[in-house]
């Protein structure tokens, strides 16, 4: 009798704590998702939560300061680590992305102040939904230079 | 030349470590003391030798050595002297010297107290710390040399640990610098102290790992580390706070804490520290909870290891990320061999763990104890489900699927929620047995005041339910705290007829830890009154104004004046400056001064906002955009967030709370203090 009001309890709270992750879970999931498999997958993910990284290309972002309204476009970068060791790292991964006009192109629309780091060949990590245009509507914009931290080789060592 | 000095005395430091490993196993194996005390001198050298290393590369950092690809990537002509010291742990491979460099001080700060009792744990505390050490140092050592130069050779500039065949030293004219973002105040002393706090976790687990091994699995090892656990619990929680307040200053987006994958990483082993501050109070006074707290001690352990690798693996994206680099799989490698080699003795020694005492009733202080710990491991499986969920979703579907903040707050609220009840009503519940009348009897006064203040809120305040509830809550937690304190003081006054100033003063004094622990309750909840405000209240606005045109927000009216930039040469910033007025229902509260700074060297950005500070709320202006020509009109963003300045006012107590549960004391033996019928609290108290 003892033992089992402890181990009802235990089980209790166990139901319980698995019950708020499976349906925390299920209620926050975020795709992420390359820009490739966002063009493959086409119009059915359209209105899901996405969480999609690409390559800024400095050209393209403009800002409409009284609106707050940012644009830009990213370009595909693979998301898997030993492909983008194949293409040398992170930040000349970034770089490949933006100077090759093959790639895949997405437009971002994000309302809210621009962000210090968005620049050219910078990481854009963006969650939010596709809208059936193709337009990426971007609720949190978070940004990663790689070179602003660590890389193998100077830049302008290489002149 | 004197970067080659430098990985040298590393390299030194790296075989001085695996031999003090070696000398301390063979010498408790062959009961040689010479050779344990060989060992133990040996782990005592690490200090000064990786202090000489340190040294050298702050030497390197701030006389400009830029053939030094770690000087080169943190460091800059036109940053101030102390900041290229702080530089140290602004990179990857200074900052891992950096935690080596606590981790030998704090090893050789434990190996100089006195052993006589406890001799046998020594060669296992020593073993410990050095293969902790040796594996920091050898990352150091083979994968991210911080003494690394830069050589132009055929093939281009590359940094080289030693000059390749037909190598020429490469020196930049100028480093890149630090990031911006991180020459920050809050940015210089978050991480030592977070680091400190990492490395100070190291010395319980060193102990228990000891007392596994050589069997004296009494409670010697918790007596003997449970301070060390407190100033870890300190340093640990003052970093997570001073992280979050560097947030909230630098990145500009009104907020604080965003459940980056980071953060989770430094807040796991809190979370495990916490639950192990209290379940080792169960072990001391009641003799159960054994093998728990040995799992617990363990798990902190991994989790600070995990923690330093997920900031450096690449393996999740986050704002904190270090470059990714090939040091991951030897970190996953040291934390599964830790951890198995830990969990295997714990097994081993399972039976002499055995609990003194049974638990009987459901709201004893222990049975309350246990529940306390089984929720901060629910919110630690939270927490760790959600870093891990998108390797894991990887791996089944080859789909990566993350979830963000509204998984962490939708998941852990109730969590935190049930936390706080404890709070309220653990501390009136008794040792051994309890029940719904005795605990009734002791909260009925508190709950009616808890109720009371709640129901004033609603009328005034806000009409929310959740709020209401964690206002309720955090009502309840406070008043259960002062009272339990009065009431402790009151019975010390009458038995010791002393006046209730020194009759507190003196409770406090004898009690330290379990006083200190109730200032720690009401800060925590201080803190929550501002995560609560913040999370619940916030609001924001934002537009283009003109000069003498306004934003109005709540009750707020910022009105923009001015706008003026300029560089600042040696430092080499420009910094663009607003002046706006602020209004509070019409009235002239004073000037805010957001403004944008740019780094040339480093051609970043950073937003730095205006802020008002008051108790109710806080004024939170950004600088977004301007129009550089004519300076008429101006873009900003305005965030009132209420109560938030509780959070910090909250962390300053809490310090004040644990110095005093961890200030070192005479260790008293229990004596027998006859148990006064039917006041639980006096029979809790040791």
């Amino acid at each position: 009798m003892r033992i089992n009001k402890f181990v009802i309890g235990g089980i209790l709270i166990l139901g319980a704590v698995v019950f708020l992750i499976w349906t925390s879970t299920a209620a926050n999931a975020e795709y992420f998702l390359t820009i490739d498999e966002l063009n493959a997958k086409g119009s059915s993910i359209v209105d899901k939560n996405l969480r999609v990284s690409g390559a800024v290309i400095g050209d393209s972002i403009q800002y409409d300061a009284p609106n707050l309204t940012l644009s830009f476009e990213v370009a595909h970068v693979p998301a898997d680590n030993a492909e983008l060791e194949t293409e040398g790292g992170l930040a000349d991964a970034l770089h490949q992305a933006v100077v090759d006009p093959s790639r895949a192109r997405m437009k971002v629309v994000y309302v809210g102040p621009k962000p210090d780091l968005l620049r050219n060949e910078a990481q854009a990590i963006m969650t939010g939904h596709l809208a059936a245009d193709g337009t990426f509507y971007a609720e949190e914009l978070l940004l990663k230079c790689p070179t602003r931290y660590e890389e193998a080789v100077p830049q302008q060592a290489g002149l | 030349m004197i970067a080659n000095f430098g990985y040298g005395v590393l390299f030194i430091t790296f075989l001085v470590t695996l031999y003090s490993v070696s000398a301390a196993i063979y010498g408790e194996r062959k009961h040689i003391p010479a050779m344990v005390e060989s060992a133990r001198r040996a782990m005592l050298l690490t200090w000064p030798l990786l202090t000489l290393t340190a040294g050298v590369l702050i030497y390197l950092l701030t006389h400009n050595h830029y053939e030094v690809q770690f000087v080169y990537e943190v460091t800059s002509r036109s940053m101030p002297t102390y900041l290229k010291v702080t530089a140290w742990w602004g990179g990857q491979a200074g900052s891992l010297l950096f935690w080596s460099w606590l981790m030998s001080a704090f090893a050789s700060l434990v190996t100089l107290r006195k052993w006589d009792r406890d001799r046998e744990f020594l060669p296992w505390v020593i073993v410990v710390a050095c293969v902790t050490m040796a594996f920091f140092i050898g990352i150091n050592v083979f994968f991210e040399n911080p003494f690394a130069q830069l050589y132009q050779t055929g093939a281009g500039i590359a940094a080289h640990t030693f000059k390749p065949a037909n190598g020429i030293l490469f020196t930049p004219q100028d480093g890149r610098g630090l990031n911006p973002l991180l020459r920050h105040p809050g940015m210089i002393i978050h991480p030592p102290m977070l680091y400190l706090g990492f490395v100070s976790f190291v010395i319980p687990f060193a102990f228990a790992f000891a007392a596994l091994i050589t069997g004296r699995t009494d409670d010697r090892w918790i007596r003997l580390t449970r301070r060390w656990a407190l100033w870890a619990w300190l340093f640990l929680s003052f970093g997570l706070v001073l992280g979050s307040r560097w947030a909230y200053d630098v990145l500009g987006w009104g907020g604080f804490w965003g459940w980056d994958p980071v953060e989770i990483a430094a807040l796991m082993p809190w979370l495990t520290g916490t639950a192990f501050l209290h379940s080792v109070m169960i072990q001391e006074k009641r003799g159960m909870l054994k093998h728990w707290n040995m799992l617990l001690v363990i798990l902190t352990y991994d989790l600070v290891i995990f923690g330093t690798f997920l900031t450096r693996s690449g393996i999740l994206s986050s704002v904190h990320a270090f470059a990714q680099s090939a040091i991951g799989p030897f970190f996953f490698g040291f934390i599964g061999l830790t951890f198995m080699a830990s969990v295997a003795l714990l097994i081993y020694r399972w039976d002499s763990l055995k609990s003194e005492t049974e638990m009987t009733s459901l709201l004893s202080r222990e049975a309350l104890f246990l529940l306390n710990n089984l929720l901060f491991m629910s919110i630690l499986v939270v927490c760790f489900w959600g870093v891990i969920f998108p390797l894991i979703s990887e791996l089944f579907t080859g789909q990566k699927v993350t979830v963000g903040p509204p998984f962490y707050e939708r998941a852990t609220a109730p969590l935190f929620a049930s936390l706080m009840l404890l709070m309220g009503v653990a501390p009136l519940s008794a040792w051994g047995h309890s029940t719904i009348k005795t605990l009734g009897r002791a909260i009925w006064k508190p709950i009616i005041g808890a109720v009371a203040i709640t129901a004033v809120l609603f009328v005034t305040y806000t009409q929310r339910v959740g709020a209401l509830l964690g206002f309720f809550l955090i009502a309840l937690v406070i008043l259960v705290t002062i009272y339990e304190y009065l009431r402790g003081a009151y019975a010390r006054q009458r038995s010791q007829d002393e006046n209730i100033f020194t009759a507190l003063w003196s409770l406090t004094e004898r009690n330290r830890r379990r006083y200190g622990g109730y200032i720690i309750h009401i800060s925590m909840m201080l803190m929550a009154i501002g995560i609560l405000g913040i999370e619940s209240f916030q609001v924001e606005t934002q537009g283009r104004i003109g000069v003498g045109e306004s934003l109005n927000l709540s009750n707020y009216t910022v009105t923009y004046r001015e706008l003026a930039s300029w560089d600042d040469e040696p430092k080499g910033v420009n910094y663009t400056r607003a002046v706006v007025d602020i209004y509070r229902n019409g009235i002239y509260l004073g000037e805010l001064h957001p403004r944008r700074d740019y780094y040339y060297d480093s051609q970043q950005a950073m937003t730095i906002p205006g802020e008002r500070a008051t108790l109710r709320d806080d004024l939170y202006v950004l600088l977004i955009d301007w129009e550089p020509a004519s300076t008429t009109g101006a873009t900003f963003k305005v965030f009132v967030n209420p109560l938030v300045n509780w959070l910090w006012l909250g962390s300053f107590i809490f310090l004040a709370g644990i110095i005093i549960a961890a200030w070192p004391e005479e260790e008293m033996e229990r004596v027998a203090v006859p148990v006064r019928r039917t006041i639980p609290q006096t029979s809790a108290a040791d």
